[in-house]
């Protein structure tokens, strides 16, 4: 079974601040990825990568400025010149276009992969139960693991669950899906396996945001790079520039330690 | 790491054969575990003092065994067992579902909740058992009647507090209230015993919250709560007993006045009393074991073994090792 790719979604990031007490993580961001494409966003750590991805389905919430996937803003409604914080269940119902894959996977270990996959669909009443499990089985297929529908998650391998999580994102059927550093808590041979999974959904051109410190790969399969240092994006554009030829003397610095 | 640059080898195969030390050859296969004499010592001394104890209670005849057999299954013990098991049934279900929504509202995110609970808890940890039980005894003095409705406002309903509350309701009313204090806290141990990446995962799959407490956060909260709450559990089953003290007649109760009637059969029943309540604790116990194993489904690689599962594996293994004795 193939799923149809669900319409990309265009996300845009207006003007993103956002501090914890004292400490101001992100500081005024504007970002724009177009639909289909696949954007890969760099930077040391404490750049405000996380919390960026994170407020992009409402995980943290801004402080000022919002995001807005096909021009729908999410977790808050304009009211006049200001911004209203809307309830937390149309929040949940807005997340459900947006998939989100997480660094430690995060799968539910009381429940099968099959369930974990199928969870999405069923608790939101997308599919009824057959259907999510036809789907279900579907996307593990995609992501090779088919025979592992009937185990748990702690009986596979960090790959193996990292793959299950994004068929779980997957099953969403979302129009834009978010990578919070997928592989950097996998052992270096189970890297590729995961990498390769994300490399063939960019190719059906689903839209992605992908935090993660895999230059090589950024290089690849990204449209768009952006390098984001202390909450501020201090250079976006085509991978092949900002990678190769960057204009701001951070982002070379930068480069030039994880390279 | 150029596997494909690397010229083709080819393998020469390498008898084995065991690695030599001074000149004599070492075997590879079996290591002979370490004989532990201090062990078989140990496992003999408790022997015999565990014989000794079986031999006292056998043959001193302060227990008076033939009077034990004759009380242990008495209409008026089974009666008083009934009125035990009662009251513990009731008030671990109202206890635990008190408890549920007292967790609940702990974690919740209303400061005027968090506060009302956490009174709650506090207050009823405070107060003795039986000062609890006798204050509620004594309730029907200080309030006639009890009546629901809006404070300052209607009243919508209207109770004779003497014909509302027999013995009976006082006792499981005084447990409940007791054990949803200490319920509270087990289940707000386990709630928070929770990953937070499983409730962030499950918002992010936009899960109803509902759905989220279901499904996610209270499997695996089940997994920490089910040992705490089956010893608070096995608390509550023993405190019981304390319901004698509002005149109702439970196992405990019932031992003690035929007590007082047959002084010199105390002895024998108190053992009966402590018979039938090892019994329960080790019914609580049995089902305390399988529940958990259902619980940890997924989160261990494979479940711990029954101790059916477990007397057979070990005679298995016996069984093997005398074959192997015999074999050499």
């Amino acid at each position: 079974m193939t799923t149809t790719p669900t319409r990309a979604a265009a996300v845009r990031i207006h003007n993103a601040h956002k501090a914890y007490g004292a400490h101001r993580v992100l500081n005024g961001i504007d970002l724009t990825v177009p639909p289909g494409h696949v954007a890969a966003i760099l930077g040391p750590s404490g750049s405000g990568k996380s919390t960026l991805l994170r407020a992009i389905n409402h995980l943290e919430k801004l402080d000022v400025g919002y995001v807005s996937i096909n021009d729908e803003p999410i977790g808050v409604r304009r009211h006049g010149e200001r911004l209203k914080e809307l309830s937390g269940r149309v929040i949940l119902r807005q997340r459900r276009q947006v998939g989100f894959v997480f660094q430690s996977f995060n799968l539910f270990p009381n429940l099968s992969v099959l369930d974990n996959v199928a969870a999405g669909p069923i608790a939101t009443g997308r599919h009824r139960k057959p259907q999510a499990h036809t789907l279900a089985y579907g996307l593990l297929e995609r992501v090779g693991l088919a025979d592992k529908a009937r185990a748990y998650p702690r009986q596979l391998s960090g790959g193996q669950q990292q793959r299950v999580a994004i068929a779980r994102a997957l099953a969403l059927e979302p129009g834009v899906i978010l990578f919070d550093e997928p592989t950097s808590a996998l052992d270096p041979e189970l890297v590729g396996e995961v990498l390769s999974v994300i490399k063939d959904l960019a190719a059906t051109g689903t839209t992605m945001i992908v935090v993660t410190h895999e230059i090589g790969f950024a290089r690849e399969v990204a449209d768009l790079a952006v390098f984001l240092d202390d909450g501020r994006i201090l250079e976006q554009g085509p991978p092949a520039q900002v990678l190769d030829q960057p204009s701001h003397p951070r982002t070379r610095e930068f480069l030039s330690k994880v390279l | 790491m150029n596997e494909v640059d690397d010229p083709p080898t080819t393998v020469v195969p390498t008898p084995v054969r065991d690695p030599v030390v001074d000149g004599r050859p070492v075997p590879t296969q079996r290591v002979i575990p370490l004989r532990r004499p201090g062990r078989w010592i140990a496992t003999v001394v408790v022997l015999v003092v565990v014989a000794q104890i079986g031999h006292g209670l056998a043959t001193n005849r302060f227990f008076q065994w033939h009077r034990f057999g004759y009380w242990f299954t008495r209409p008026v013990i089974v009666d008083g067992l009934i009125v035990t098991l009662k009251v513990a049934a009731w008030s671990a279900l109202f206890g635990l579902l008190g408890g549920v929504v007292l967790a609940l509202a702990r974690l919740s995110k209303s400061p005027v909740l968090t506060a009302v609970s956490w009174t709650y808890i506090w207050l009823f940890r405070s107060i003795p058992l039986i000062v609890l039980l006798l204050f509620l005894y004594n309730f029907g003095a200080l309030y006639k009647t009890i009546s629901l409705g809006v404070p300052f406002g209607p009243t919508f309903a209207h109770f004779d507090e003497s014909r509302l509350a027999s013995d009976m309701v006082i006792a499981i009313v005084g447990l409940s209230l007791n054990e949803a204090a200490y319920a509270a806290e087990v289940v707000r141990a386990g709630i928070l015993s929770v990953d937070q990446g499983q409730h962030e995962a499950a918002a992010a799959l936009g899960l109803p919250r509902a759905y989220q407490l279901r499904r996610v956060v209270l499997p695996q909260a089940l997994r920490a709560i089910i040992p705490a709450y089956v010893n608070q559990l096995i608390g509550l089953i023993k405190s019981t007993s304390l319901v004698y003290y509002v005149s109702l007649l439970d196992l405990f109760g019932s031992v003690e006045t035929l007590g007082s009637t047959y002084p010199s059969d105390i002895v024998p029943l108190l053992v009966v009393a402590t018979v039938w309540y090892l019994i329960l604790t080790s019914a609580v116990s049995i089902v305390q074991f399988y529940v958990e194993r259902y619980y940890a489904r997924g989160a261990v690689r494979t479940l711990p073994p029954t101790p059916l599962q477990r007397l057979r594996a070990g005679l298995a293994g016996v069984r093997a090792r005398y074959r192997l004795e015999v074999g050499r």
